[in-house]
């Protein structure tokens, strides 16, 4: 079988994140580039954070992947340029966060600085759709992550926060 | 190399005549071509700031806490990686990031001192994280649309997370500040203890100069003036005061460290010493 641009999309479409294992690599956004020469596949990739320790399990995901599909050389680049957004993450990825239990970015901010007083309007919750929700941290258990608190239901839920 | 630095002039004076001896040799405060150097600096602030962050790893004051000083170690010690393996490219030495990282000396770091002080309580912790992150995020903004393609990219990169550290730090400076007497008098005390350190952030040097030349133009007068801004503006709301007359303490950019580099280096590079080359 002969491996072309569409076949490795295809086969990029099952690796999933490690940390967020509904959606693809692809849906995640951080697929920028698919070069295909015989059977040797060069797949440039974009991190999502700088630290993320999952980019080097989804850079063997993605070479074992297609090894097994018949590529008999792998390469997994990396580029910086441009920075990855959330905004990269389709509706259909959104709603497939929002039934893991995540809820999905909002649109990430656009250049410039920040302010500092700003404040966010509140997270749907994933759960019960409730809009009475607050912020816990802006950190969470892993780097894409914020933590909410949903004063409905009561349920404390993660969002994957806008960048 | 030589007379770049006045305390390896010094030794090399008064050594024996006959032979010249490079007393620093490969130990030694050698300095490298000024956009190496350059990058050095952003990498290292990154490095040495990233690993205090992650010495709260398991000691946070709450869980949340423990969580995002973890979750920005990471971040910064993430940027770190890429801005030190770009330093390496630039140097064409063979040098990776972890090379830089774990197997040059004190001297040969280019950090701020102000990211090396002992991590001190939380306050500390947060004023220190604040300064820097006012200063990261102007700084990097900056660089985002220098001419050096790679360097920008790293900086666009990086500027998206800092701005998240700093409404993290800032929020906190003003709880702190503004909260109880206790958490006021220590936050007040880290930014007294803090603030000597500071003006090492704006320093110019002819480093800058010639980064400058190629096209790598930070505005270091402009940037001090919107960091004042952006800092009175937060120390205002948490009702702290802005230390003054201050004399400022340097030299952490030219590899003259204060005593707790060497220490925090002893441990962050000791297991790569001890394994070099190992790969898991």
């Amino acid at each position: 079988m002969s491996l072309t641009s569409e076949s490795v999309y295809e086969v990029l479409r099952s690796v999933m994140d490690p940390e967020v294992p509904v959606i693809s690599v692809v849906e995640l956004g951080i697929i920028r580039d698919v070069q295909v020469e015989g059977s040797t596949v060069r797949v440039t990739v974009t991190p999502t954070y700088s630290g993320c320790p999952a980019m080097h399990e989804i850079e063997a995901d993605i070479r074992s992947a297609l090894l097994k599909a018949g590529a008999t050389d792998v390469d997994v680049m990396t580029t910086f340029a441009p920075a990855w957004t959330t905004d990269w993450i389709g509706p259909e990825a959104r709603e497939k966060l929002r039934a893991y239990g995540i809820a999905p970015p909002g649109r990430a901010e656009q250049g410039g600085l920040i302010t500092l007083t700003r404040r966010r309007d509140p997270v749907q919750c994933p759960f019960c759709a409730s809009r009475d929700t607050r912020l816990q941290s802006e950190f969470g258990s892993t780097a894409c992550k914020a933590i909410h608190v949903c004063n409905s239901c009561r349920q404390p839920f993660d969002e994957f926060k806008a960048i | 190399m030589a007379g770049h630095d006045d305390e390896e002039a010094g030794v090399a004076a008064g050594s024996a005549s006959a032979v010249t001896i490079n007393v620093a040799g490969t130990r030694g405060p050698s300095f490298g071509a000024p956009l190496v150097e350059y990058v050095l600096r952003l990498g290292d602030d990154r490095l040495v700031l990233g690993h205090r962050l992650s010495e709260w790893t398991g000691h946070g004051p709450i869980l949340e806490e423990d969580i995002a000083l973890s979750n920005m170690a990471l971040d910064l010690v993430g940027q770190a990686n890429m801005f030190l393996g770009l330093a390496g490219e630039l140097e064409g030495k063979g040098r990776d990031a972890d090379a830089l990282a774990f197997f040059r000396e004190g001297v040969q770091y280019r950090n701020a001192l102000i990211v090396e002080l002992p991590r001190g309580d939380f306050g500390f912790t947060m004023a220190r994280q604040f300064l820097f992150d006012v200063y990261s995020v102007l700084l990097l903004d900056a660089l985002a649309s220098c001419a050096h393609e790679q360097l920008a990219a790293i900086a666009a990169k990086s500027l998206k997370e800092c701005k998240y550290h700093l409404r993290h730090s800032s929020e906190w400076v003003v709880r702190l500040g503004d909260g109880t007497e206790e958490s006021h008098a220590r936050v007040q005390q880290s930014l007294n203890e803090l603030w000597r350190y500071t003006g090492e952030l704006f320093a110019h040097d002819e480093i800058d100069a010639a980064v400058a030349a190629l096209g790598v133009t930070v505005d270091a007068g402009a940037l001090q003036s919107r960091w004042d801004n952006m800092v009175q503006d937060v120390l205002q709301r948490a009702t702290l005061s802005v230390p003054t007359d201050v004399v400022m303490t340097m030299g952490g950019r030219r590899g003259r460290h204060t005593e707790h580099l060497g220490h925090m280096l002893a441990v962050m590079q000791s297991v790569a010493r001890a394994h070099p080359g190992a790969t898991w």
